[in-house]
């Protein structure tokens, strides 16, 4: 601890600095396009789609082959490996089209999860063997950010001490390799919404959980600035009998980020969990109009919630192919609206949100 | 882990905000007077000055009954436990004199370093025993808010894990029990400016001690928006050969706690460590201009360089009171402006003023 042995330059703290920043520039965020061959699986099987290879190669092209209006609604996509790789029905390969669009590439490194013994069904996450070199070919190959996700459950008796400690060393440890690489790393610890638990429970989580995050990000010499992070949304759990209004996600959420994660983080990219389309957008959007100082930019970094309707619409047959790429973009639009606190959709907005959140105290 | 059992209540949560806020409002800062008996000893030997009681509240009581002007300025002041039951020659009681102008009294409630076995030389604060009992009767006489100064240094193999785990700790202690009391801590993990290490090992260095501080402050359950911070700038050790500007020091004080310090602290009131009154003042005021996310208010808790000057110019005569009070007056609105970025110094300052105010090895 006495001594600093600076692990990036100047040069590459400012390269990694500056592709947070360009991720989440003003009224950008996230496509979370990074669904691993198993998560199509159950995606696809919703539509009646059958898991193949080409399908999810014709399901991305949908997303991907969105005009130019996406351009100022989406500053990064996360990438599944296969899809890194794989090309348009004109041979044009995905990463070229999305960076032609002046949106960033990433990808998702991680190996999935693995358990916990001795724990109640909790899990860390594997990937660190040989990330070093898949971080350098991902770099040749056109990614300039990473994604890694690490699950963490609330019960009578998670998270565990473990648990916490665990998952905030091995993303530490990811990021720490990504950044060698110029590669920033989004962090993303989520926390499940599935139990009953309310609000309460949910915020006092998070914040321990962030907690230990950003002191293994400190212990780990992991430079802030060139880093994003991917939390969950402060929510009441699924089975919760507790209502609670947007103004009061957004309380909860903007206290416990402001109690655990520094100013110097450029950006919180929110995930989406189970919510759907419109509560995430709703969510988002109360979450940028919380009067409580927020030095950091709040956006999203959504799957489902980006693509839900697309993927309805799509239904595995070629003709319903521009539709589908028009409800991504709708979604996109509005996503960017609400990472702004502009979007005027929802049961609450405008002036009823300003009086809802009067009646908010901080937790 | 696992389930919340609330520290404190909703309105007990509420009252230290408030209070907190209270003292660091804009343009406000603190002025550390808790020098303790030892300090003011050589204090007054500077100015030929007797250490006894009597000058010691009557140097206080020229502090105190300066016009109620200086609130504009001052939102706090922390006390010595001594000082906190003397009077003013009005017959009034000190924390009465202060709470009558809008300011918060507050009060040190460390009881002094105490050696760290099998360290180079480094220590922990001692305290916690009956802590809670002196922080309830502080409240009743008084006092919203309390500090509690650790210390820590930099060498080859300085600050150790040790050092700061054990400093982090024993301040998230206090911490807890403060507010279990109604008092705002005040949370002060000194980093000393000796040696000849340079800035960029200052920031290092700050930056780690600073992430174990609010490591340890989650760990044991602190409201963080009923807390203040009192840390060193980061600046080069006193003996380092290069030199460096009031806009490198901002710079790099406040990269640092842009990477520690979470947004729900209301407030970091610097301490001034050996700086001169000026030296103090313009770091301040280049602090407060840094193009940097500020999410906190960024002010002074001073002892030294707040009261340099009126010393000077007490000198122990009853006759010089009136020219003390405008001399801590003049540097109280000073780093009132510098609080806000708006100091824009005179050509030229005071030979008091520029004076390092520098002790090798500072113990309170």
């Amino acid at each position: 601890m006495t001594h600093q042995f600076p692990p990036l330059s100047e040069a590459q703290k400012r390269e990694l600095h500056e592709t947070a920043l360009r991720i989440v520039s003003p009224g950008k965020g996230i496509l979370a396009a990074d669904e691993s061959v198993g998560s199509m699986a159950k995606r696809l099987a919703q539509v009646g789609v059958e898991n193949t290879e080409e399908n999810r190669r014709q399901y991305r092209q949908i997303l991907f082959s969105a005009d130019d209006r996406i351009n100022g609604c989406i500053g990064g996509v996360i990438f599944f490996h296969e899809t890194l790789y794989q090309h348009s029905d004109k041979g044009v390969p995905f990463v070229k089209m999305i960076r032609e669009r002046g949106i960033l590439i990433g990808v998702k490194v991680d190996k999935g999860v693995v358990p916990l013994a001795g724990t109640s069904g909790e899990t860390t996450t594997q990937g660190l063997d040989g990330l070093s070199e898949r971080c350098a070919q991902y770099k040749k190959d056109g990614a300039v950010f990473a994604k890694w996700r690490c699950v963490l459950k609330i019960s009578d008796s998670n998270p565990s001490k473990l648990a916490i400690a665990e998952n905030a060393n091995v993303l530490a440890r990811y990021s720490s390799i990504c950044q060698q690489h110029g590669i920033v790393p989004i962090i993303e610890p989520e926390v499940l919404p599935d139990g009953d638990h309310d609000l309460k429970r949910c915020q006092y989580v998070t914040e321990k959980v962030l907690a230990a995050v950003y002191k293994a990000m400190s212990d780990h010499h992991v430079y802030l600035e060139g880093s994003l992070l991917k939390p969950n949304m402060v929510t009441p759990g699924h089975s919760c009998s507790t209502k609670y209004s947007p103004e009061e996600v957004a309380m909860a959420t903007v206290t416990a980020i402001r109690r655990t994660v520094p100013p110097a983080v450029p950006g919180i990219a929110f995930l989406s969990g189970g919510q759907s389309e419109e509560e995430a957008s709703v969510h988002l959007n109360a979450i940028n109009n919380c009067p409580l100082p927020k030095p950091w930019v709040l956006t999203f970094s959504f799957g489902r919630a980006l693509q839900a309707s697309a993927l309805r619409a799509w239904r595995g047959h070629k003709e319903n192919e521009k539709t589908a790429t028009e409800q991504f973009i709708k979604r996109a639009e509005v996503n960017s609206l609400a990472c702004q606190g502009k979007y005027a959709g929802g049961e609450n907005h405008g002036e009823a949100a300003q009086r809802v959140y009067g009646s908010c105290h901080a937790y | 882990m696992t389930h919340q059992f609330p520290a404190l209540s909703p309105e007990k949560k509420k009252e230290l905000a408030d209070i907190a806020q209270k003292i660091v409002a804009t343009g406000k800062g603190i002025l550390a007077a808790d020098e303790s008996t030892g300090t003011m000893g050589k204090r007054l030997e500077k100015i030929s000055v007797e250490n006894t009681e009597e000058n010691r509240r009557f140097y206080r009581d020229i502090l105190f009954s300066s016009d109620s002007s200086i609130a504009n300025s001052i939102g706090g002041v922390i006390f010595f436990h001594e000082t906190l039951y003397q009077k003013s020659d009005s017959g009034k009681l000190f924390p009465q004199l202060i709470k009558e102008k809008g300011i918060v009294v507050g009060i040190k409630v460390d009881k002094g370093t105490a050696a760290l076995g099998g360290t180079d030389g480094e220590t922990t604060t001692q305290g916690l025993d009956g802590l809670s009992e002196r922080c309830a009767q502080y409240k009743k006489d008084g006092c919203d808010f309390a500090k509690w100064r650790c210390v820590l240094k930099i060498s080859d193999s300085c600050p150790s894990a040790l050092a700061i785990a054990e400093n982090a700790n024993v301040l998230a202690r206090y911490a807890s029990i403060c507010q279990q009391n109604g008092l705002v801590p005040i949370v002060e993990p000194e980093i000393l400016p000796d040696g000849d290490h340079d800035l960029q090992r200052c920031q290092y260095a700050t930056e780690k001690v600073l992430a174990a501080v609010y490591k340890a402050l989650s760990d044991h359950h602190v409201y963080l928006e009923g807390t203040l911070l009192k840390p060193n700038m980061v600046t080069a050790g006193h003996s380092c050969t290069k030199k460096y500007t009031p806009e490198d020091v901002a710079l790099a004080t406040v990269t640092t706690l842009g990477r520690t310090v979470p947004a729900a602290v209301p407030g970091i009131c610097f301490l001034s460590g050996g700086q001169s009154e000026e030296e103090a003042s313009l770091n301040l005021n280049a602090i407060n201009l840094v193009p940097l996310h500020r999410p906190w208010k960024l002010t002074f808790s001073y002892g030294r360089a707040l009261q340099a000057s009126a010393l000077a110019a007490w000198q122990g005569k009853a006759a010089n009171k009136a020219a003390a009070q405008q001399a801590f007056s003049n540097r109280a609105k000073i780093n009132g402006l510098a609080s806000k970025g708006e100091y824009k110094p005179a050509a030229t300052a005071d030979k008091a003023s520029m004076q390092s105010l520098h002790t090798a090895k500072y113990v309170y």
